[in-house]
């Protein structure tokens, strides 16, 4: 299977994963040039991150997780400790210049001299020249709060006014900061600085052991949880040899989708809202709140939160339950029958959705746009479609794709998922597998990788794990699909008026916790 | 247009009686909308700040506006400033990198003004704790009136927490 790397000079091992996957490890002089290869190869960044690895009497470490049509490719780059520099790679991959940025905060690998080097994550909490996710660094180590001063891009021109928006912002948004540049009404550019809801996530994983990291993963971003906490948990079973019991992936299946439908129902409400339309929030709120009551009578919490663990899952459900929810959801599915019917000839609505805050495909595909929105803008991947391993195999998914890359088009491939997660949380409650919802966790190597790799209803969640010798998280990298997308936000507003922003950037409704970490 | 009343028609008033918790749900929204007109005679002017949550309480400050919540009907009404407000809601634990913007949005709140932490980590810090960069509580930056639990506290628990707030002689 690793012949597929071949082509790139590669000599990859297989990692024991629930999806194909991959890893090896290259010097920093190749790097560039196994970049550009993949690149030319359709190969797509879904993560950059870094780490120490001076405890394994070696230096630090970059690593890339790159997706073949064959699989994911960990790649990892060894750097000396006294001087942890490699190439930038964000001129190859776009989405890389953030990541790259945020490595160099927390663990000081830094960038060649071209790449943008300003920081990320770092506003005042810790000093320049400090990098907490440095073994050295105690967990509870504290740093005097310094002054921030971001530079930012500064636009100038006849004309041209800035608007400074954030972090705090009116209504109940996560905190982030927006800078406009205007003229008139019109968006001449956008720049986001994020960062504020750093709180340590990836430092606090490498004080867990593997069976307490589940919590946390399935709190990197609350309206992911179960996308995150399936992804842990993949990557706990690949690292220790454990097989999670059919049963246990069709029921993991069934809560993957139901937290895909409650969000996607919740911004259809938002984004009727957004234009006036009221009516549209009520409606889809009144289904949204019956189905996170019935998330709470079958598997004990609203949202999920906890129900897949390393190993299977924490609750059954029994057959009785199963119909119920079966009964329920095709109720909830006439009714948002009927309100996309409302939305689709709602000519007010229609008039604000249409055409604004356009991604093209050709933009997406160069920028690396990925789940939801990539969907909405003609690249039609999906992971459950590409890899389809249990329980999706039998199942055929079918991945939405739209070309417009608008907000109508993002309102589209929702209403498309929303029925299309309610045909395989129905099949798969009428073919649950007999047997246990757990398995007993193995133990795993020191050293030993796991990765997790799954199709959250905003894009792909990748969870990237290396284990320490005595059982306990060495580092682990949780990715969320935002990274990719926060920078096209900035190309979708360009030219539309600032009053439409809230509505764009609903229409993407990205993750700010999950990318802060 | 026709579709869209005759849907209206169909849903009916949801609000209440509904699914789950209900009769208490129910006495709660009743005490709650009283001590609302008592003491402030307007609505609630609650200011939500997100000082570092996961996203988790944010989707039930959501949720509460949801027809099943009749929080208008209530006389609580969400504010876009500070200087509007009568309370602050405060979710998460406190990122070092939102310190500053949470004790500004508390100074710029008019006295006397309410606070209410909201979650494990608002009560705690939760799974994320104290580090180099989460400051823990609410309580560790800014003064808490009261706090309410869970991961995330249902509607309905943080409805409680708004009433416990504004009853008179709670401390
Ligand atoms: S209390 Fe739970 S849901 Fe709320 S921010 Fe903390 S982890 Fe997230």
């Amino acid at each position: 299977m690793s012949r597929a790397f071949k082509e790139l000079g590669l000599d990859a091992t297989p990692l024991a994963a629930a999806t194909p996957a991959f890893c090896t490890s290259i010097p920093a002089g190749e790097l560039r040039g196994i970049c550009e290869q993949a690149r030319a190869r359709k190969a797509r960044l879904v993560a950059l991150w870094g780490s120490d690895e001076t405890t394994r009497r070696a230096g630090h470490a970059l690593h890339l997780a790159l997706a073949f049509p064959a699989g994911l490719l960990w790649v990892s780059v060894p750097l000396s400790r006294e001087d942890p520099h490699y190439p930038g790679i964000a001129d190859i991959y776009p989405s890389a210049n953030r990541m790259q940025r945020a490595a160099a905060d927390l663990l000081g690998i830094i960038p060649s001299a071209d790449a943008d080097r300003r920081k990320w994550l770092r506003h005042g909490a810790w000093p320049e020249g400090a990098f907490p996710l440095r073994k050295n660094v105690e967990a509870g180590a504290r740093f005097a709060q310094g002054p921030d001063r971001y530079p930012f891009v500064p636009v100038e021109g006849e004309g041209v006014h800035e608007i400074p928006v954030g972090p705090v912002h009116a209504g109940t948004i996560e905190p982030g900061h927006f800078r406009f540049s205007i003229v008139g009404e019109k968006i001449l550019r956008l720049e986001e600085r994020l960062g504020y809801k750093h709180k340590g996530i990836e430092k606090r994983f490498e004080q867990m052991t593997l069976e307490e990291g589940a919590k946390l993963a399935g709190r990197v971003s609350g309206d992911s949880t179960v996308a995150y906490a399936w992804a842990y948990a993949m990557a706990v079973e690949g690292a220790t040899g454990t097989e999670p019991p059919r049963r246990a992936l069709a029921l993991r299946g069934i809560l993957l989708e139901l937290e895909r439908i409650a969000n996607h129902l919740g911004d259809l409400g938002y984004l009727g809202n957004d234009v006036s339309l009221s009516f549209g929030f009520f409606q889809f709120w009144r289904l949204k709140e019956d189905l996170l009551r019935t998330h709470a009578q079958l598997f004990g919490h609203r949202y999920l939160m906890d129900a897949v663990v390393p190993g299977g899952v924490a609750k059954d459900l029994p057959p009785a339950a199963g119909e119920a929810l079966a009964e329920r959801l095709a109720r909830i599915e006439r009714e948002v029958a009927t309100l996309k019917s409302i939305y689709d000839e709602h000519a007010g609505a229609q008039d604000r959705f249409i055409m604004t805050g356009q991604v093209t495909p050709e933009l997406a595909e160069r920028m690396g746009l990925t789940g939801l929105a990539a969907r909405a803008s003609g690249v039609a991947r999906d992971l459950r479609v590409d890899y389809p391993i249990p329980p999706w195999q039998q199942l055929d998914p079918r991945a939405a794709s739209h070309t417009r890359g608008d907000v109508a088009a993002r309102i589209a491939v929702r209403f498309d998922e929303v029925f299309e997660s309610m045909r395989l949380v129905q099949a798969l409650v009428r073919q649950l597998p007999d047997g246990d919802i757990r398995a007993p966790l193995g133990a795993a190597a020191a050293g030993a990788r796991g990765v997790g790799w799954v199709e959250g209803w905003r894009g792909e969640v990748l969870i990237a794990l290396d284990v320490s010798g005595t059982g306990r998280i060495h580092r682990l990298h949780p990715h969320d699909p935002s990274w990719q997308n926060w920078p096209l936000l900035e190309h979708a507003v360009h030219g539309n008026i600032v009053p439409d922003f809230p509505l764009i950037n609903k229409s993407f409704n990205l993750s700010y916790s999950g990318v802060d970490l | 247009m026709y579709q869209l009343l005759k849907q209206i028609a169909k849903t009916g008033i949801v609000t209440e009686p509904a699914p789950l918790p209900d009769a208490a749900l129910r006495a709660l929204e009743q005490r709650l909308g009283e001590l609302i007109l008592k003491h402030f005679g307007r609505a609630l002017a609650i200011r939500h700040v997100d000082a570092g949550s996961c996203n988790g309480c944010e989707l039930e400050i959501h949720a509460m506006n949801s027809p099943y919540y009749n929080l208008e009907g209530l006389g609580i009404k969400f504010v876009a400033s500070p200087r509007h407000a009568d309370m602050l809601l405060v979710t998460g634990p406190v990122s070092r990198n939102m310190e500053t913007a949470l004790r500004r949005t508390w100074e710029a709140t008019p006295d006397p003004k309410l606070v209410v932490a909201i979650g494990d980590c608002g009560c705690t810090g939760g799974i994320f704790g104290e580090s180099y960069a989460s400051c823990g509580r609410v309580s560790n930056v800014i003064p808490v009136d009261v706090a309410v639990p869970g991961c995330p506290p249902t509607p309905v628990a943080i409805l409680q927490g708004i009433l416990t707030a504004i009853t008179p002689g709670r401390k």
